[in-house]
């Protein structure tokens, strides 16, 4: 089966005052069609830089500088701009972190929604309408007919997330980018919205990357995982693996921390240090200076170890037992 | 990205840590950001070089253009380079009574700025008052002045100043008086909007529960804290009086013609604009224009400095 | 809606209220009237005489119902000048004055808007620059001095265009406009322009804000992972959301180009209110002065309370606050 999306080698940068950034650092990844991947990392390791490249959406004085994204087999990256842009809520979606800003406050759902409908397929506005009826009633929100005459902000916030993955979910997209979006609901909000991607994962056979800092939400949630680290990929492989072995002393620190990942009545582990700044990472491995496990072989770049689905970015992995 | 989030947290924190040792850093912090454009920069050297003749002119003009024992009406209209009867060259021409324009000019800005400066010192003054005073004793209080500011704000400047010149009569005081009323609004609207959300912050609450007056929470506490928006409004502010004083002077209800002011001069000009004796408004004008734009770059340059969505 | 436009109506009754007795007082207790009414040669007895005509012997705020009473019959007097009613000759240089303010409000937004929403689309090109450097001097060079600019360039330089007065008056439905004819074009579009200007630099800014936010808001971020044309977002997201604050500064802006046409109308020599207010002015012709004042005043608070139902109308948060009240 091929690949629904297969990034090889994205790397995007950022212009500042002291030189370039580089936010997404040779990043490569791939998900097949039903399939969840989850994408974690600290706030500031360039995950979601990650997904509004593969969507082609970096403004000035960001540019993607390099990599391929190809999806089911065509690099968008090779498109015009306007060839880029067709592709983007047709075959690639996206879906943002917070749905109170995502929706435009002055326009009716129905008429964002018509005007998503329309932009793609040349169909009168009721049929839009309908459409976009049929997208809020698969995305399991009552009455779907009085929310199109709605403005967003007489919905809540959990509603207003279910029409934004509605929207992305309009013209059946290969691949859906969901930037986080969960982390401003309410837990309870938070966990039918998952068992709702999850299904629809499974019956409309979108690919899902998931974006997140939250270990624990996609652990129940992905799939397969990456674990992000200023800008780089530091580990991947299925979900279940790297949960329960991690490689990646980073990866380790991470799930260590998580509360509902361990066990009760200890005190928790911390990473020690923050996050580093992308401009002033170390050479070699940019964990280096929080890493127990560091030596002086580890100022030099880590090795791509492991095989196949499963990968580590490191000079000293831990072993899988 | 998570550059500047990390930068920016870093200058958030040093003020709140060591406050008063930062003053003098902060200020030059401030430069090395006004520096940064360079019409800016032009700006002020320009407002300052005005200042300097204006405040200078019986020094630098060559002839006191209001003495009319030193006009000679022979020197009437005479073309900008020309030699006159007192021996020296008129640079700008010389009006249709033998004034040196260039000497008119000086006398004239230095009206201006009078105006503008003492207008919009004392505008400031009451609207701080009025601002601080609404945001300071809420209910009532807030609400009657606002209300009044408000108003005031819905109605353009030059018709209150109208209204206040033709109640008031000509004169430099009267114009002064008018600028003010017209004018103090936008302070007092800025310090209210300012200090509402300074006194929102826990240490105005905190400043007033210990047993401290009432002025000196004001002064010490709320005071500095709406000081940034005001100085931006203030620099706008000073520019719009000298323009709207140069426009009651043109229009014939400012200042008296025995006054020196650039709108009076334009004025003057403006009887002779369908001949070719140019010299008479475009000086003046030009002088009046560059000032006002020149105190208005800067007042933007400012604006983008304190601007929080600026921040570096 | 209903609780909404009632509490905008008291409003504006008092603002009429308290400004009804700032013009009396300004206009009529301030200063002497019996000297600026009276021949200072008359007889003590004719002196009398007009005193109690005029009703000045009265206490204030008896002087001041008999004003507000005259106001509400349309009495507004008699000018001193003119020596006819001044509701008329208000009336009769009203038209020439609105068609001016017309013709420069079109101007203003037709040329601004856009003007802004590309400076704010490509806020750091060069056209952009271009723009906003404009804008700077739209509203900070006094406008009696650009008009005088515009004189000196198009009528005394080039002969283009006449340099003041209306020129000829078309029927356009049964209005007698300058718009008429082309005549009238050409005497109204040079004072039309300079009267835009200010307003046109501050839409410029106004819109380039506007812009600049909501071109990094999440709404637009959205609408461009839908893959939507940024043409379609700028006029079918964008434009939508900054039309608020336009139109509310558009509306408070549209009375202060009517104040405004007071040194434009003088510039230009064109007959209307404006002129007449500064020679009123100039000759102390009180009645004419009040009668101006009520009518801006009227005209202000009408402009707000259209702002306002505007406002109400483009952003529902707005009208739902206002039907719960």
């Amino acid at each position: 089966m091929s690949a629904a999306l297969d990034v090889r080698g994205l790397t995007t940068r950022f212009a500042t005052r002291t030189g370039h950034v580089t936010a997404v650092n040779n990043v490569s990844f791939s998900v097949e069609p039903g399939r969840i991947l989850g994408l974690v990392g600290e706030s500031g390791s360039g995950k979601s830089v990650t997904g509004f490249s593969v969507l082609g959406l970096i403004d000035a004085p960001g540019e993607i500088a390099g990599g391929q994204v190809l999806i089911e087999g065509e690099d968008m990256r090779a498109l015009t701009p306007e060839a880029q842009r067709r592709m983007r809520g047709r075959r690639v979606a996206m879906v943002f972190q917070d749905p109170m800003m995502t929706l435009n406050p002055v326009l009716r759902v129905g008429d964002q929604m018509a005007m998503a409908v329309r932009v793609h397929e040349r169909v009168s506005k009721s049929a839009a309408l309908a459409r976009a009826r049929e997208a809020l009633e698969i995305v399991g929100i009552p009455a779907p007919a009085e929310r199109l005459k709605a403005y967003p902000h007489q919905l809540s916030g959990g509603m207003r997330q279910r029409v934004a993955i509605a929207i992305a979910l309009l013209h059946r997209p290969s691949v859906i980018i969901a930037d986080e979006p969960t982390t401003a609901l309410d837990v309870s909000i938070q966990g039918q919205i998952l068992a709702e991607v999850r299904r629809l994962a499974d019956e409309t056979g979108t690919a899902i990357v998931w974006v997140s800092h939250d270990l624990a939400v996609v652990s129940s949630l992905a799939d397969d995982i990456c674990v992000m680290y200023a800008g780089r990929i530091v580990e991947s492989g299925p979900a279940a693996e790297v949960i329960a072995a991690p490689r990646h002393p980073y990866t380790q620190g991470l799930i260590q921390s998580v509360p509902s990942l361990h066990e009760p009545g200890r005190k928790l582990p911390q990473i020690p240090g923050s996050t580093p700044q992308l401009s002033r990472l170390p050479t070699g491995c940019p964990f280096r200076p929080r890493c127990p496990r560091a030596t002086e072989v580890c100022a030099s770049d880590p090795p791509d170890l492991g095989t196949g689905g499963r990968r580590v970015l490191c000079h000293h992995p831990l072993e899988t037992p | 990205m998570s550059d500047t989030i990390a930068a920016d947290s870093e200058t958030l924190a040093v003020p709140s840590a060591a406050p008063r040792e930062t003053r003098a850093v902060r200020l030059r912090n401030f430069w090395a950001d006004y520096r940064r454009s360079w019409v800016a920069v032009a700006s002020l050297i320009v407002i300052a070089l005005l200042i300097a003749a204006s405040f200078g002119a019986p020094l630098l003009a060559p002839q006191d253009p209001y003495d009319m024992a030193a006009l000679d009406w022979m020197d009437a209209f005479l073309r900008p380079g020309t030699v006159g009867s007192g021996g020296y060259m008129h640079l700008l021409g010389t009006d249709n009574a033998g004034r040196d324009m260039l000497s008119a000019i000086f006398y004239g800005l230095r009206t201006s700025f009078v105006i503008g400066l003492t207008a919009g010192v004392l505008a400031l003054s009451i609207g701080i008052v009025v601002g601080l005073a609404a945001a300071y004793f809420r209910g009532r209080t807030e609400a009657v002045l606002m209300r009044v500011v408000d108003l005031q704000l819905s109605m353009p400047a030059i018709l209150l100043a109208l209204v206040m010149v033709a109640m008031l009569g000509q004169g430099v005081a009267q114009i002064i008086f008018a600028l003010v009323v017209a004018q103090y609004a936008y302070f007092a609207r800025t310090t209210h909007g300012a200090a509402t959300v300074e006194r929102g912050k826990d240490y105005i609450e905190a400043a007033r529960s210990t047993p401290l007056p009432t002025h000196r929470v004001l002064l010490r506490h709320l005071l500095p804290n709406v000081m940034p928006p005001l100085i931006v409004v203030a620099t706008v502010q000073i520019a719009s009086a000298i323009a709207l004083e140069a426009t009651l002077s043109f229009l014939g209800v400012g200042l008296p013609l025995t006054e020196p002011s650039l709108g009076s001069l334009i004025s003057n000009g403006f009887k002779y604009i369908h001949t070719d004796r140019y010299w008479l408004s475009i000086y003046p004008g030009l002088f009046l224009m560059i000032t006002v734009v020149a105190i208005n770059l800067v007042g933007d340059q400012v604006r983008t400095i304190l601007d929080p969505r600026n921040a570096r | 809606m209903l609780g909404f436009l009632l509490q905008r109506l008291i409003q504006a009754m008092i603002v009429i209220i308290a400004m009804s007795v700032i013009v009396f007082l300004g206009v009529y207790a301030i200063g002497n009237p019996i000297d600026v009414l009276i021949d200072p040669g008359a007889t003590a007895e004719i002196r009398e005489n007009l005193i109690r005509q005029y009703g000045l012997d009265q206490p204030l705020w008896q002087q001041y119902f008999t004003f507000v009473g005259q106001v509400l019959r349309g009495d507004l007097g008699t000018s001193m000048v003119y020596n006819i009613p001044v509701t008329d000759l208000v009336f009769s240089r009203l038209p020439a004055t609105l068609e001016l303010v017309f013709v420069s409000v079109c101007i203003a937004t037709l040329v601004g808007i856009p003007a802004g929403l590309y400076a704010g689309y490509r806020p750091n090109g060069i056209a952009a620059k271009a723009i906003m450097a404009l804008s700077v001097l739209g509203f900070s060079v006094p406008t009696f001095w650009i008009g005088m600019l515009l004189i000196m360039a198009f009528a005394v330089g080039l002969g283009w265009l006449p340099s003041g007065g209306r020129g000829d008056t078309g029927s356009l439905f049964g209005i007698p406009t300058s718009l008429a004819t082309a005549d009238g074009w050409s005497h109204v579009i040079m004072p039309a322009i300079n009267l835009s200007l200010f307003k046109m630099g501050l839409l410029i800014r106004l819109t380039r804000a506007g812009m600049v936010e909501a071109m990094s808001t999440d709404y637009v971020k959205f609408a461009r992972a839908q893959g939507l044309p940024d043409r379609q977002i700028v006029f079918s997201h964008v434009l939508r959301n900054i039309s608020i604050p336009i139109v509310t500064v558009f509306g408070l802006e549209l009375g202060s180009t009517l104040a405004f046409a007071v040194v434009t109308e003088s510039v230009f020599n064109w007959p209307g209110v404006g002129k007449l207010i500064i020679d009123s002015i100039l000759q102390l012709d009180r009645p004419v002065m009040v009668s101006y004042l009520v009518l801006v005043v009227i005209l202000f608070v009408l402009i707000n309370l259209t702002v306002d139902l505007v406002y109400a109308r483009l952003d529902p948060r707005v009208r739902l606050k206002g039907g719960a009240a």
